[in-house]
């Protein structure tokens, strides 16, 4: 049916893709209050637009971007909002950030919408403002805005879209469920993207572990046009890394440092796609999303379409969690997520899914133990690093070498760390390192600007203090001309002559006067 | 001349060699006038490594100057904004052993940034004549506020201020500064072999 190419590495964990029933949309229904974070993509936190005790609709603006790379948020249903503080986000770190909590009326009164009658006809530039507009971010977890993805097409001459239904991800059936429900949607989402872009064709990406998923979306590409073409391939996990698809698609690699657009491919998200066309067609902001509620501590597991803002722990209660059987909740799949301090946080645009594993399932993984070399994991790595003496060098905090094997190309898709036989937690030492990278980075930039403001400072103090004394010396040497020129020019000698005059004829006084 | 060469070697081999010598000596000469390095590249490259607080901390005024006293024979372990990590790269960039921060001149700590109360400012400008890198704003009887990124959280603006309204609060706090720790090497934890754990 097509051609696709190999990737590199990559691994075969247990899917578990079945335990969250894929296909089926649930309600996870409407919260007491919602949460609102006001930094749910990559970029600069929204702004507020509004105050505690306003009440607002549906689909109403909270807060909007700030900024180039910002998005706007919107009110997921009617309510009040009581409070603007911080709260614990879905972050690895626990730490509080700024929320918005709205609480629900319970009526769910929207805003009206206008979309656009034919996107056809507008242009590119009118139809990035409405999905910008709509709070639009990535949704297959980076969270990047995605009317600034839009814009490539200014910099590079872009041939290719690339929806990426991989969903590689283990327990992960978000994605999967929306191309079995709303392939058309997807489809036009796609064809909407791809004008905006300027680009002739989409590759639509499916694994063949998704074939009902498959199915829909070839219907729907038939009924489509042209343009569209599905692709699929086989299951290994991370084919669904942007570049490793791109690989598998096309069998190019984007270069170290670049992005895809370097090579005229964009690649969006299936629930992006459908998101784009909803703010285009419809005029609907981004206030939901469905996200996978697994793990065999619920009982009712599933897709829910939640609204954004859902504490974790009401979600929970919908999906029937059994407290005793599970220990970690996990934000994300098993493999790159992280796990959660409290269920007391939200969902946002990025959340796919919230995995509530048992013990048995995920066990807490046993000690590291020493790296015995065996190269398991160098096998494996999809970017094709070497993760073994990133390992080291990680640990040594040797930034040079880090840099010299490429540790910014790690996708930190976590393939070594599964293959490790010694249980290192390689990827937690490559994230630490690239924070570690990161910071060094910006310190030196702000000491250089400190080293170049002192330096200017030390300048224009040296600056003034000649100047004074060229002042100085300038004053001095007028004095001294003045004093040489004679009596008749100095003040001084003139006054003590007028003093002298006025003694000596008292009677001057009275005539001038 | 050429005959008298060629009749004694000795002779032709030293005039050859002092030939050879004064060409290569005006080719160093022009050398070394032609690419002469200003001032003294070791400075350069040591005050690369400092902070760049000018805290003044080591004694110096500011970072430049101690880069100074370093390379001339100074010790290494005087800088606290720069904490063991500049002091680990100062003893690599001149093949020297690691020392410890001499803790003289104040112990390691979280950068800051200075804050000013702004209602409580006066305007006398003090702090701003205080400030080493111009990142206080203001002039006399205005309100000073401090550039935030500018500031290198030196500490030096507090002690002017006559009426102490120059808070230092630290520069890292939010969630958009925080990043993953390494993981704690767990060899050091338990045993190599898994029946040395079981036994433990």
């Amino acid at each position: 049916m097509n051609t696709v190419f190999n990737m590199h590495g990559g691994i075969h964990p247990k899917e578990e893709k079945h335990l969250s029933n894929p296909g089926t949309v649930l309600d996870a229904g409407l919260p007491p209050s919602l949460v609102l974070p006001l930094s749910q993509h990559i970029g600069k936190p929204s702004s507020l637009c509004v105050a505690p005790g306003d009440h607002v609709l549906g689909g109403q603006l909270l807060a909007e971007a700030d900024g180039m790379v910002s998005v706007p948020l919107h009110a997921p249903t009617s309510g009040t909002v009581v409070a603007i503080e911080p709260r614990p986000v879905p972050h690895p770190s626990a730490l509080n950030n700024l929320c918005l909590q709205l609480e629900c009326d319970g009526q769910d009164r929207w805003i009206e919408f206008a979309g656009c009658e034919d996107w056809r006809v507008e242009t590119p530039d009118s139809l990035i403002s409405r999905i910008r507009a709509a709070g639009v971010a990535g949704m297959g977890g980076a969270g990047f805005p995605t009317a600034v993805k839009l814009m490539a097409r200014e910099r590079l001459p872009l041939q290719t879209l690339i929806v990426n239904g991989t969903e590689c991800e283990p327990y992960i059936t978000a994605d999967d469920t929306l191309m079995q429900v709303d392939a058309a949607g997807i489809v036009e989402g796609a064809q909407i993207l791809a004008y905006i872009l300027g680009v002739k064709q989409i590759l639509l990406a499916v694994e063949d572990n998704k074939p009902a998923a498959l199915e829909a979306m070839q219907k729907a590409a038939e009924a489509g046009g042209d343009d569209c073409k599905v692709m699929t391939f086989p299951t290994k996990y991370p084919s669904g890394g942007e570049k490793q698809l791109i690989e598998i698609l096309t069998g190019k690699q984007v270069p170290a440092g670049g992005l895809p657009a370097d090579l005229g491919i964009v690649c969006q998200n299936p629930g992006t796609a459908v998101a784009a066309r909803d703010a285009v067609c419809f005029g609907k902001p981004l206030t939901d999303r469905i996200v996978t509620l697994t793990g065999r501590a619920l009982t009712r597991p599933g897709n829910y379409r939640s609204r954004l803002g859902t504490p974790i722990e009401y979600l929970l209660t919908v999906a029937g969690f059994d407290p005793t059987q599970n220990r970690r909740l996990i934000h994300g799949g098993p493999m790159m997520g992280f796990a959660l301090e409290s269920a007391a946080v939200p969902i946002i645009k990025t959340t796919n899914c919230i995995l509530v594993p048992t013990e048995q399932e995920l066990p807490t993984p046993p000690d590291a133990q020493a790296c015995i070399r065996c190269g398991l994991c160098a096998e494996a790595c999809p970017a094709s690093l070497l993760p073994q003496q990133l390992y080291w060098y990680a640990r040594a905090k040797d930034q040079e070498q880090l840099e010299r094997h490429h540790l910014a190309d790690c996708i930190e898709c976590g393939a070594c760390s599964w293959v490790c036989p010694s249980h290192i937690p390689l990827v937690q030492y490559y994230r630490a390192a690239k924070g570690m990278m990161r910071e060094s980075k910006t310190e030196k930039i702000r000491s250089d600007r400190s080293r170049d403001r002192f330096e200017a400072r030390q300048e224009r103090l040296e600056r003034e203090t000649l100047a004074r004394e060229a002042q100085r010396a300038a004053r001095r040497a007028a004095a001294e001309q003045k004093a040489a020129e004679g009596g008749a020019n100095d003040p001084v000698a003139a006054a003590i002559a007028r003093a002298k005059a006025k003694k000596e004829s008292p009677s001057d006084e009275g005539a001038d006067s | 001349m050429l005959t008298l060469l060629q009749s004694h070697p000795l002779f032709a081999a030293l005039v050859a060699l002092l030939g050879l010598g004064l060409g290569f000596g005006a080719v160093l000469g022009y050398a070394s006038v032609r690419f002469r390095t200003e001032g003294n590249p070791l400075v350069d490259q040591i005050n690369q490594l400092l902070p760049q607080t000018q805290c003044g901390q080591c004694g110096h005024p500011g970072c430049k100057p101690y880069a100074t006293a370093i390379a001339e024979g100074g010790a290494i372990n005087k800088c606290p904004p720069g904490g063991q990590e500049t002091i680990d790269a100062l003893a690599d960039l001149l093949d020297i052993e690691p020392q410890t921060l001499d803790a003289e001149h104040g112990e390691e700590k979280e950068p800051n940034v200075a804050y000013i109360r702004e209602d409580e400012c006066i305007g006398c400008t003090k702090c701003i004549q205080a400030c080493p890198v111009d990142a206080i704003l203001g002039a006399a009887k205005l309100m000073h506020t401090v550039i935030a990124d500018e500031c290198t959280g030196c500490d030096l603006c507090v002690e002017p201020c006559p009426v102490d309204c120059i808070d230092m609060l630290p520069r890292k706090g939010g969630i958009e500064h925080w990043r993953w720790d390494l993981p704690e090497p767990s060899e050091n934890k338990s045993g190599v072999i898994a029946t040395d754990r079981a036994a433990a």
